[in-house]
């Protein structure tokens, strides 16, 4: 081991972590990261893996639709077990009212060259044969694809060390400086920038980082191949997102490639404990079953829940923590951390680097809060 | 309740007494090869009691029957892996 | 989908010996006892219900004691969840059983440990309590050649029962060496019944071969197993047969122990005294707090049952008893210990989790089972890793996680639903 001063440390070796790990050791930077746990254990290994473009805002829209590009070029290259497919979204809509959304995103999407195409009853009904009847149709967003995280994550992860980054596990990281790191056993690692990307438990490194966790429960069955195609999210999803106070589920189910369907999705918040909710169970698969009566009869085999990292305005947070300019954040990415793991990753370098982005990197600063950009 | 049933297995007909498990059936006509696997190895009964899920069949359409913890009925429509 | 409440004072899990002489001793009390098993027939694994023969005379007793109680049954339904205080919610045929109870006694009972080895998935390898149970359902059993292998006293008795039935029974292969078991048999000494079932064992298996210190290395065939090859000190030599019988012990099942968060040491419940685990209301008897045999888990069925129920005497009337029993079963299990070279037997391309086909050398890039869990899924099948579980643990320093709901697979509407009193909540 030599006392040599790493040029970053990368805090958690979550999807984040590792793809902002493996592009920085690419780029050259000596790179050490640390995990506390098994590398994945916070929401990289409790969620869906839903590679998706997404239109809540022209920020999330240009971070997602970058990152998604990202995602279809490093595909050839990926590992079985990561995957990877690309079988699009099917966002449902159950009414005229959720046709006319479907429609308004249609344009978002056309006019931004995002292809997709529109469903009428009888179109949604063909692609997906297990939706009850009585669907109004739905928006097919064909470059959408789904990943098995905890391989992605551990992918990208091998791809660093084979780069030359180190990776200490086991330690939890208790202190960021302009020196370097602290490990809960004293071991100092001095490294000259630092990378907070603990995902739920960003705050607990960085006091002052505005990151909520925000529980979910998933379900994933035995396998049934062919029982659903796309992943299948409902219009409804949205509202489901945008509110900040109360627990919400929604439809939302994905085909994996082993012929299991997993189904999500729900959302609490101030919950810190782990445990599997009655409530919230029967909530989210009611909600499942609505729209796809068969599940019903399904076998579910295992049922678990996750933290997100939410923030206030619902886009992460990359770049310079405000006030020490050795210190970066790479966290916040709710519901979207996979997704947008590579387009983060890029952004993160190139801030290191000081070299130019490929899409402005102004709408997910840390600093955005101070100038009061945008606040609930 | 009648001495014994008739079911089918893979199309051929079978009759055995009543209350006989799938898998009893299934063994006695000689199949010893249920379902197969993920890469494809194939599998038969481990446990015997119902936790093993390695003596899968779908029954009357229905996929992941576990045939050493179903009785056999009349009518039923069994289907190996082969 | 059919949903039905029970309510009782005393609700036992598991119609196993263990749980029939808990609710007979708890419904001494004349309080609402039930029964909740999984199976068709009560009686569990080692008094289940036999085409060929009469149950046996103690079976039929507890059952009979149990009947007389009006204990209320309850036949195939699967435990899966403990959504809220007092509440267990059970899966049948046609939809949900939920079950509210005020004191809770867990008779899980145990199941087999199974050791990966080379060929160990073919059709016609099972373990030995796993041929039995199909040939007392009716397995056609006769004529057919049948070697068991693995460890301990269940190998005698399933060997006995087979031979009883017309299988030629070609080899007991134990892997214990023959000094430990001799110090064991010894033991037995203080114990006549024990010693009587040995004697008995022994009558019943004269001329069938009964090696120690060997084990087998491979199961070979092609779509079936048609040979096993053993290994004894350095001789290996392949056996013909038609059904390999593995069985390497017991292990205790403790997922819904875990699920109500009870205390686990060294994979079995914890019990106190009076059959008590760390958990108020809640006991548990027989082999979930420790593998130790059928009298064995009779006696901690009755303390369990009468500790419930507050009848504290007859429950301490039975410590010596149990005492006594609780030294054999431990001096037992340290005479059938497995052996390190069991370690070796999978090589780098056996599958040691049968659901998702994770063989050895996937699972040796690995450092914890959460690791392996999430990068292998290793225990992430429909068996929940009751089959690779304990063959994991036995091949690595692996500590397992927490236990979550479902406990078994069940319908998605089963595990969509919840008890009115939530309901009401929402």
């Amino acid at each position: 081991m030599t006392s040599a001063v790493f040029d970053v440390a990368i805090i958690g070796a979550g999807i984040v972590g590792a793809a902002c790990a493996a592009e920085c050791a690419q780029a050259g930077m000596r790179v050490v990261v640390i995990e506390s746990d098994l590398g994945g254990g916070g929401a990289t290994s409790a969620g869906m893996g839903h590679l998706v473009v997404m239109d809540d805002s022209e920020a999330q829209f240009v971070l997602t639709r970058y990152s998604q590009t990202l995602w279809n070029e490093l595909a050839p290259q990926l590992p079985a077990d990561v995957e990877y497919e690309r079988c699009g979204t099917i966002w449902v809509a159950a009414d005229g009212e959720e046709m006319a959304e479907v429609r308004r995103k249609q344009r978002f999407f056309e006019s931004r060259s995002v292809p997709v195409e529109v469903l009428d009853a009888k179109a949604l009904e063909e692609a997906e044969p297990n939706l009850r009847k009585g669907l109004a149709g739905g928006l097919l967003v064909l470059e959408d694809g789904v990943v098995y995280p905890p391989c992605a994550a551990r992918y990208l992860l091998e791809k660093a060390i084979a780069c030359g980054a180190e990776v200490r596990m086991g330690q939890p990281a208790i202190e960021a400086t302009r020196e370097g790191v602290r490990l809960r056993d004293g071991t100092r690692i001095p490294a000259r920038a630092t990378v907070n990307a603990a995902g739920a438990w960003s705050p607990q490194l960085t006091p002052g980082v505005e990151v909520q966790k925000r529980k979910g429960h998933l379900v994933i069955t035995d396998r049934y191949p062919g029982f659903v195609h796309h992943q299948l999210v409902e219009l409804g999803y949205l509202k489901s997102a945008h509110s900040l106070t109360s627990d919400s589920v929604a439809f939302n189910v994905q085909p994996r490639r082993t012929g299991q369907v997993l189904i999500g999705s729900s959302r609490q918040y101030g919950v810190d404990d782990l445990k599997v909710e009655a409530i919230m169970l029967h909530r989210m698969l009611q909600r499942a079953c609505e729209y796809m009566p068969g599940l019903a009869q399904l076998s579910a085999i295992r049922a678990w829940t996750g933290f997100r990292p939410a923030t206030l305005d619902k886009l992460p947070l990359i770049g310079p923590f405000p006030g020490a300019e050795w210190l970066f954040l790479a966290t916040g990415h709710e519901g979207l951390g996979i997704t947008t793991s590579l387009g983060t990753a890029k952004l993160l370098a190139d801030q290191l680097l000081n070299r130019p982005s490929q899409i402005p990197v102004e709408p997910y600063l840390p600093a955005r809060a101070k100038q009061g950009a945008i606040h609930a | 309740m009648p001495e014994t049933v008739s079911l089918s297995i893979d199309g051929v007909p079978v009759r055995v007494p009543a209350g006989t498990p799938v898998a009893i059936a299934l063994m006695a006509s000689g199949r010893t090869s249920f379902r197969r696997s993920v890469t494809s190895e194939p599998r038969g009964p481990l446990c015997g009691m119902g936790i093993c899920y390695e003596c899968r069949v779908t029954i009357n359409g229905k996929p992941h029957g576990r045939s050493c913890q179903i009785p056999c009925q009349d009518g039923m429509d069994v289907r190996t892996d082969g | 989908m059919d949903k039905l409440r029970h309510e009782c004072d005393v609700l036992v899990v598991g119609g196993g010996p263990a749980g029939l002489a808990a609710a007979s001793c708890a419904a001494q009390a004349r309080l609402r006892v039930a029964i909740i098993d999984d199976n068709p027939h009560l009686g569990g694994q080692i008094w289940r219900e036999d085409q060929h023969k009469q149950d046996t005379p103690e079976a039929v007793d507890w059952l009979k004691k149990v009947r007389a109680a009006k204990v209320e049954l309850i036949h195939g339904a699967k435990v899966f969840n403990h959504p809220e205080a007092g509440l267990l919610q059970a899966e049948t045929a046609e939809g949900l059983d939920e079950l509210s109870y005020q004191k809770l006694i867990l008779a899980t009972g145990a199941r087999e440990r199974f050791l990966p080895f080379p060929g160990w998935t073919l059709p016609n390898v099972m373990g030995a309590g796993g041929l039995q149970a199909l040939v007392k359902s009716g397995l056609p059993i006769s004529g057919k050649k049948v070697v068991l292998a693995g460890s301990g006293p269940l190998l005698l008795a399933v060997a006995a029962y087979l031979r009883e039935q017309g299988a030629d029974v070609r080899l007991i292969a134990e892997q214990a060496p023959r000094h430990r078991l001799a110090a064991f048999s010894l033991a037995l000494f203080r114990h006549p019944r024990k010693l009587l079932q040995l004697i008995t064992l022994e009558k019943q298996l004269q001329g069938v071969r009964y090696l120690t210190s060997c084990w087998p290395v491979a199961a070979e065939g092609n779509e079936k197993l048609v040979s096993v090859r053993l290994r004894q000190g350095s001789k290996t030599w392949n056996l013909p047969c038609d059904y390999l019988a593995c069985g390497f012990h017991l292990v205790p099942n403790t997922e819904l122990a875990a699920l109500l968060d009870c205390e686990l040491r060294e994979g079995a419940v914890g019990v106190g005294d009076f059959q008590e685990t760390s958990v108020a209301h809640v006991y548990c008897a027989g082999e979930a707090t420790g593998i130790g045999g059928l009298e064995l888990s009779i006696i901690e069925g009755q303390i369990a049952g009468y500790a419930a129920t507050r009848q504290h005497e007859k429950a301490q009337a039975l410590f010596g008893a149990r005492r006594k029993l609780r030294r054999l079963a431990l001096r037992m299990n340290r005479a059938f210990a497995l052996r390190d070279e069991l370690k070796s037997l999978p090589q780098p391309e056996t599958i040691v989790c049968r659901c998702e086909d994770v063989t050895l050398e996937r699972l040796r890039t690995q450092n914890s089972w959460n690791s392996a869990k999430m990068l292998t899924r290793c225990g992430m099948g429909p068996c929940q890793g009751r089959i690779c579980g304990s063959a994991v643990e036995f091949l690595f320093p692996w500590k397992p996680g927490s236990v979550r709901p479902p406990v078994f697979p069940v319908r998605l509407e089963s595990l969509a639903s919840i008890s009115q009193g939530l309901e009401g909540q929402r």
